[in-house]
């Protein structure tokens, strides 16, 4: 085995990716709830985009934080 | 285990906006970067093949799942709903927790203690070479193929879903997987199916919540269905008392035996593809527990796969047909139907996220196939039969530059099988011709310390070579079905299930009669292989919560109640 071997967790790469999709996901919501486009799909009105983003958010805030580089 | 196929020439289902191709061009970015974040940690042998073999048992449970977790698995299974109804889930429960909790409590302990790399490895230390050699060359051969033909469907699907360039696809996803493969090994195929996990699930969740929803919770999805179709779509065992009572024409024997004990066992405790996963666990105690985790994620599959099937035969305006007719008449296959249920629900942003969901699927699947490949080559064929004495950063060269020698021959495949269709049929079949023996040989050997080489290998031959027997006797005479899956009214499905337990039964058969015939190795050379000669820790002294077994037995119980609320 080589050595020095603490390598980033895993998890910091799902916090950040789920993270970003949260932003740019929940973004896509607010926007298309203020500039509805002109195909809706079904269950529009429940703005998925919107929760979803957020739930993406947090849950990759908790992950970024918790698993984070510490020294 | 399964494998799609979609026809091109139609237009296609949906188009992506700017934010999704960001969400799908950033996950390609980070996959190709966690790749070149990790291949300073791959110097080694260990850490390219195995990871280090220092997983955690979440992360080796999480990636053994995802390797199985394959984007076609999901579209095709989803399909298999929407046609056949709830019984498809046979396949994600029957079909693999009792074999992932068996290869987690039984059969995990003499692989690890054994310090093999592969499972063709442990034919070699409890057989010998020739065992090893033939289980090796078969792995390999049909390692590539599958993932050539896999490749080939998903950028089918991509073509019809997106209307993007089947080359373009095949070439863009199969060389980031070996860019990644290639780098880190192992332990960047673990890291990216970790990922990829997440995402498949995160992408494909939306769906079943939303249709839920939509149709009123379970039961108004269960008096849609009732309502727009004939015949039982939403129990598991109450029609296959016959095989004339349900649309797959089979009975439960075909189910419990063929697919819950042989194909199951078979697939989940000897393919080395989503076993080399476990191996790569930090101790023995993370590799009992990976699959059990396994298990547990493997068990709620079917909200994300079977439900969006079942949801679309009592939601989608249009009634789905066979990929033939579809075609012909314009309209939409079977094999639509997670895509037609993802674009009902997801608009930009989440649409993105859904695609992305399907193509980490099909990565994580691929990235398995080919470091499963890289290691079998490396270990069990190039330094068993060519190269026997060459340093561990010859072989560590070897890996990296036969995973992409690999997805290369992956791609020349896929090729093969956009001219030659019928190809896919056969690869398919040649793959279902070793599982079944190879269980059989794999058990023995574990749990019978008198079982012999001779035994061994000529039991796994005699499988195998009755298994490709009765499959040319069907393709010949097709009336021959009646015998093979003891019914006239038997199908396809049955056929596989049947032709898997009578090639195990018959492995077994030989391998006893030819043991009873031959010496047994002196139990010196069986330490750490066999039952009996292998002593396995005790976690007597951890506490109840953090037994393997104790796990196990929550996953058995829940698995059973699901069987009876579903029945």
């Amino acid at each position: 085995m080589s050595e020095q071997r603490q390598f980033i967790s895993i998890w910091l790469f799902v916090g950040v990716l789920l993270l970003i999709y949260g932003v740019l996901i929940m973004g896509s919501g607010i926007y298309h709830l203020v500039n509805p486009p002109a195909q809706e799909t079904v269950l529009a009105e429940l703005h998925a985009p919107i929760w979803w983003g957020a739930l993406l958010t947090v849950l990759g805030a908790v992950y970024t934080i918790a698993f984070r580089p510490r020294r | 285990m399964g494998v799609l196929i979609l026809q091109a020439g139609r237009s296609q289902l949906m188009s992506l906006s700017a934010i999704d191709v960001a969400i799908i061009a950033i996950y390609f970015a980070f996959v190709l970067g966690i790749g070149f974040y990790l291949k300073r940690f791959t110097r080694s042998g260990e850490d390219f093949f195995l990871a280090g073999r220092e997983m955690t048992a979440w992360v080796a449970g999480l990636s053994f799942l995802a390797a199985n977790l394959g984007s076609l698995e999901l579209m095709g299974w989803a399909a298999a709903a929407y046609q056949y109804g709830i019984l498809a889930t046979h396949w994600y429960w029957i079909g693999a927790i009792p074999a992932m909790l068996f290869l987690g409590i039984v059969m995990m302990p003499f692989y690890y203690i054994s310090k093999t790399h592969s499972v063709p490895g442990y034919l070699k230390l409890r057989y010998g070479e020739s065992t090893r050699a033939l289980s090796a060359v078969t792995f390999a051969l049909m390692t590539v193929l599958m993932s050539g033909i896999n490749m080939y469907s998903m950028a089918l699907v991509l073509k019809v879903v997106l209307g993007w360039d089947i080359h373009f696809s095949i070439w863009v996803a199969s060389l980031t997987v070996a860019v990644y493969v290639a780098l880190g090994g192992l332990l960047s195929a673990i890291f990216n199916e970790v990922l990829q996990f997440v995402l498949i699930w995160l992408g494909a969740m939306l769906v079943p919540i939303l249709g839920l929803i939509e149709a009123g919770g379970w039961s108004g999805m269960v008096q849609k269905i009732g309502e727009r179709w004939s015949g039982d779509y939403t129990h598991l065992w109450r029609t296959l008392g016959s095989f004339s009572d349900n649309p797959m024409g089979i009975h439960w024997t075909g189910i419990v035996l063929g697919l819950g004990w042989v194909i199951s066992f078979g697939y989940w405790t000897t393919d080395f593809l989503v076993v080399q996963r476990v191996l790569a666990a930090k101790d023995l105690h993370a590799a009992k527990l990976a699959p059990i985790i396994g298990a547990a994620f493997k068990m709620m599959v079917p909200f994300i796969v079977i439900l969006p099937g079942l949801l679309g035969l009592a939601l989608l305006p249009m009634n789905l047909t066979g990929e033939a007719e579809a075609v012909a008449t314009g309209g939409h296959s079977y094999n639509e139907v997670l895509p037609l249920m993802l674009a009902r629900y997801c608009g930009p942003g989440l649409l993105g996220l859904g695609i992305t969901a399907l193509i980490a699927g099909f990565m994580s699947g691929m990235a398995g196939n080919v470091s499963a490949f890289a290691t079998v080559w490396t270990y069990d064929i190039y330094r068993a039969l060519i190269k026997k004495n060459a340093t561990d950063a010859h072989y560590v060269s070897m890996g990296r530059w036969c995973t992409i020698l690999g997805v290369l021959v992956s791609i020349g495949t896929a090729y093969l099988v956009m001219q030659f269709l019928s190809i896919m049929d056969y690869v398919q079949a040649l793959f279902s011709f070793f599982i079944a023996p190879l269980f059989g040989t794999v058990l023995l050997g574990m749990l019978w310390k008198r079982t012999t080489p001779a035994g061994g290998f000529w039991g796994l031959l005699a499988g195998t070579v009755s298994s490709i027997a009765m499959w040319l006797w069907v393709k010949l005479d097709p009336s021959a079905l009646a015998y093979i899956a003891l019914s006239p009214d038997a199908k396809d499905m049955a056929e596989n299930m049947y032709r898997a337990l009578w090639s195990w039964l018959i492995c077994v058969i030989v391998t006893v009669a030819v043991t009873y015939m031959t010496k047994p190795k002196p139990e010196s050379e069986l330490r750490g292989l066999v039952y009996g000669l292998t002593p396995v820790p005790s976690e007597g002294h951890l506490p109840l919560y953090k037994r393997s077994l104790f796990w196990a037995i929550v996953v058995a119980v829940v698995w059973a109640v699901l069987q009876i609320i579903f029945w």
